[in-house]
């Protein structure tokens, strides 16, 4: 029992490691910062792609939503990472993160934006249409407000994902809070600072969880 | 210019060379994925079933487990279990701790889900079977059940997917999984066919799975409108 | 009925399949200004398909469909310039819910016929006054009860100035003592002046409003004629069948 407490509940190394960790933390808050507009934004480009009257881009987007779903995140990081570099290109830790994280969260959102637009009933369609709405008219105004309200506890808790997937950026060394608190760990031999760091990602995504569970059980009734 | 990338991406001697490590890796990945899906979804049930007796202290340490193994990234828990129980006396193997923390994750979103099913049942239901004599029990096993297990199929599928992915962890602490094997197949000879081959195998595990995923998604179409 | 004018839509043997299944087959329809022409028929007769033809929802097979001397099937025609000119009421309603009801029939004059606010609000609310509901402007969709989403639907339709409005079975969806309030609006539209083309099953209305009445079954028009004429001597069999069976 007290070795429990030394080994993960240090609180003096706690404390040193503290000034690390916020760094990584603040690191980890730039990277959610770009990823997430761009994994919205992508998303529903990938969406409305997934609809489009031509079908090789149909077939495109949808291909391409299923194999960015079917690859782990961590797979998709170590090729940018360490494959482009073959190709000619050697992208930095946060560029290789960056274009990961794009390919995948834009494939994950898309598929919720998908299920969103289509579950506004083709009522709508008609009804805008008729009025003399062009088809982004009719998406901007009519369907794509609908579509999001429909689907808001998913885009939510997807985005808790992604911040958690943050963390696999400790693998290709980018500093943010879990690498900042595994570089604390291996020169202490001690985990506390990892104890720290799920102490601020508790901080940071529990309340939302707990939104969401309340979020999807009001819709379920 | 194209015979480069071939030779970088797809060479054909280093794919015979590694094609029985890119495969032992395929099947470290499966084992764990199968292992986690059973405990996960067990214990996610197990739990879920627990809470619907309405023991407040018990029901409160449930949904203590559920959000901490929801809000926490599965690496933060994988390397505090991999480098910390050895140093308090447990010493498990790097396969253990993923299927350990896998599991455990799993079954949390598990029992969210199966606790929201449960609660969508209609009290009606209770009420109709509870008067005509049916037990707690039995009115759990033959009428809320079924009809609650059948909503939860398309997000428990979905969830399954994201979380036997993260399988791939395993490579940080050692685990001879299938992005293991093609990094060090890849460092070992700086090339990165193997890359390109574990990619691959990923892809024909998984896309089959994602597109069932939808198919299930389809037919037991659960909310919304 | 004038004649000495243009017909506000002329329909030359349209037709209509889906899949191998043909719905229309040959429509020869013509509408004149201001007049109320009611399309009754048993359900498969493709009613609706024909109404979502004039504006194009669906798209004929072959035929051609002119809107104020316009081909609407021309591929230099802008179909969303000419569904403004034609007014569509829906039997669900389908107004906006997350829209007030001056939201949805202000939201076209903005967008489509980009008028600046000022002169869209003033459109929007005397449109809703029209079909007295302008204490209901900031009123949402589900606040309403189905008579009133019906005519905030027509009002959207009529406040951006159409040549001819269609009615698709306006009243089925409405509860029996909602449907009249729908009808006063559709009354005093025709008085106004307003082309109609309506499809419904309101016999009432269609002998006391209508200019004229098609009987349409599997495809094709049987009979048509002035309403008093068809409601007493029908000269179809088929015609008379239907007569007889809703008169009961």
């Amino acid at each position: 029992m007290e070795a429990l407490g030394q080994q993960f509940f240090n609180l003096s190394i706690m404390q040193t490691a503290l000034p690390l960790l916020l760094l990584g933390l603040r690191q980890t808050i730039v990277l959610c910062l770009l990823v997430i507009p761009l994994g919205l934004a992508g998303g529903l480009v990938v969406a409305l792609l997934s609809r489009s009257s031509l079908s090789p881009v149909r077939w495109a987007a949808v291909v391409g939503i299923d194999f960015f779903r079917a690859i782990p995140p961590l797979v998709l990081l170590i090729f940018v990472y360490s494959g482009l570099p073959f190709a000619g290109l050697r992208p930095s830790s946060l560029a290789a993160v960056a274009i990961a994280f794009l390919l995948n969260t834009s494939s994950y959102y898309g598929e919720i934006y998908r299920a969103g637009i289509e579950s506004v009933g083709l009522g709508q369609w008609d009804a805008a249409r008729s009025t003399g709405l062009g088809y982004y008219q009719t998406l901007a105004y009519i369907v794509l407000p609908q579509a999001v309200r429909n689907v808001l506890p998913d885009l939510i808790s997807n985005t808790v994902e992604v911040v958690k997937l943050t963390s696999i950026a400790s693998v290709v060394a980018l500093p943010e809070l879990l690498y900042s608190a595994d570089m604390a760990r291996s020169v202490t031999f001690n985990s506390s600072p990892i104890v720290l760091a799920a102490a601020i990602y508790l901080v940071m995504l529990w309340p939302i969880v707990r939104l969401v569970s309340r979020l999807e059980r009001r819709i379920a009734t | 210019m194209q015979s480069r990338f071939l030779e970088v991406f797809f060479n054909w001697e280093l794919i015979q060379r590694y094609f029985p490590a890119i495969l032992s890796g395929v099947a470290v990945t499966i084992e764990i994925a199968a292992a986690v899906v059973i405990t996960g979804i067990a214990l996610g049930l197990m739990l879920a079933l627990a809470r619907s007796f309405r023991v407040l202290p018990l029901s409160a340490l449930i949904v203590l487990f559920a959000d901490i193994f929801r809000a926490l990234p599965p690496l933060v828990l994988v390397l505090l279990l991999y480098f910390g129980l050895p140093n308090v006396g447990i010493s498990l193997p790097s396969l253990a701790v993923l299927w350990l923390v896998l599991s455990l994750v799993l079954a949390a979103f598990c029992e969210e889900i199966f606790w929201a099913g449960l609660l969508s049942i209609p009290k009606g239901q209770w009420e109709a079977a509870r008067s005509t004599g049916l037990g707690f029990l039995g009115t759990l096993v033959y009428i809320v059940l079924p009809q609650a297990l059948r909503l939860t199929v398309p997000p428990i599928t979905n969830r399954t997917i994201v979380i036997t992915k993260n399988t791939a962890l395993g490579t940080v602490i050692g685990v001879g999984e299938i992005l293991n094997q093609a990094t060090t197949a890849q460092s070992f000879s700086g090339n990165a066919t193997p890359l390109m081959m574990g990619a691959i195998a990923y892809v024909i595990l998984f896309i089959p799975v994602v597109v069932l995923g939808r198919f299930l998604e389809t037919r037991f179409r659960w909310r919304r409108i | 009925m004038t004649t000495a004018q243009a017909p506000i839509l002329e329909i030359r043997g349209l037709r209509k399949s889906f899949h191998h299944v043909e719905v229309l087959r040959g429509i020869d329809l013509v509408v004149w200004p201001q007049q109320l022409v009611f399309i009754i028929g048993p359900s498969g007769s493709g009613k609706s398909t024909l109404l979502r033809c004039c504006n194009r929802l669906e798209e004929p097979t072959a035929g051609s469909i002119r809107v104020d001397g316009i081909d609407i099937m021309a591929r230099s025609t802008d179909v969303n310039a000419m569904r403004r000119r034609i007014g569509m009421v829906f039997q669900s309603f389908n107004l906006y819910p997350h829209m007030t009801a001056f939201g949805n029939v202000a939201l076209a004059l903005t967008k489509v016929l980009r008028k600046p606010r000022a002169e869209a609000e003033n459109v929007a609310l005397a449109a809703l006054a029209r079909v007295g509901l302008a204490e209901k402007a900031r009123a949402y969709p589900a606040e309403l009860s189905g008579g009133q989403q019906q005519r905030v639907a027509i009002a959207r339709s009529l406040a951006l100035e159409p040549k001819i409005m269609l009615f698709d079975e306006p009243t089925s969806a409405l509860d029996p003592e909602l449907v009249g309030s729908v009808l006063k609006v559709m009354r005093e539209l025709k008085q106004s002046g307003m082309t109609m083309l309506v499809v419904s099953h309101e016999m009432r209305f269609a002998r006391d409003a209508a200019d004229r009445i098609i009987f349409m079954d599997h495809g094709a028009i049987v009979e048509e004629g002035d309403p008093a004429r068809i409601f007493s001597e029908p000269r179809e069999p088929r015609t008379r069948a239907f007569i007889a069976e809703i008169v009961r």
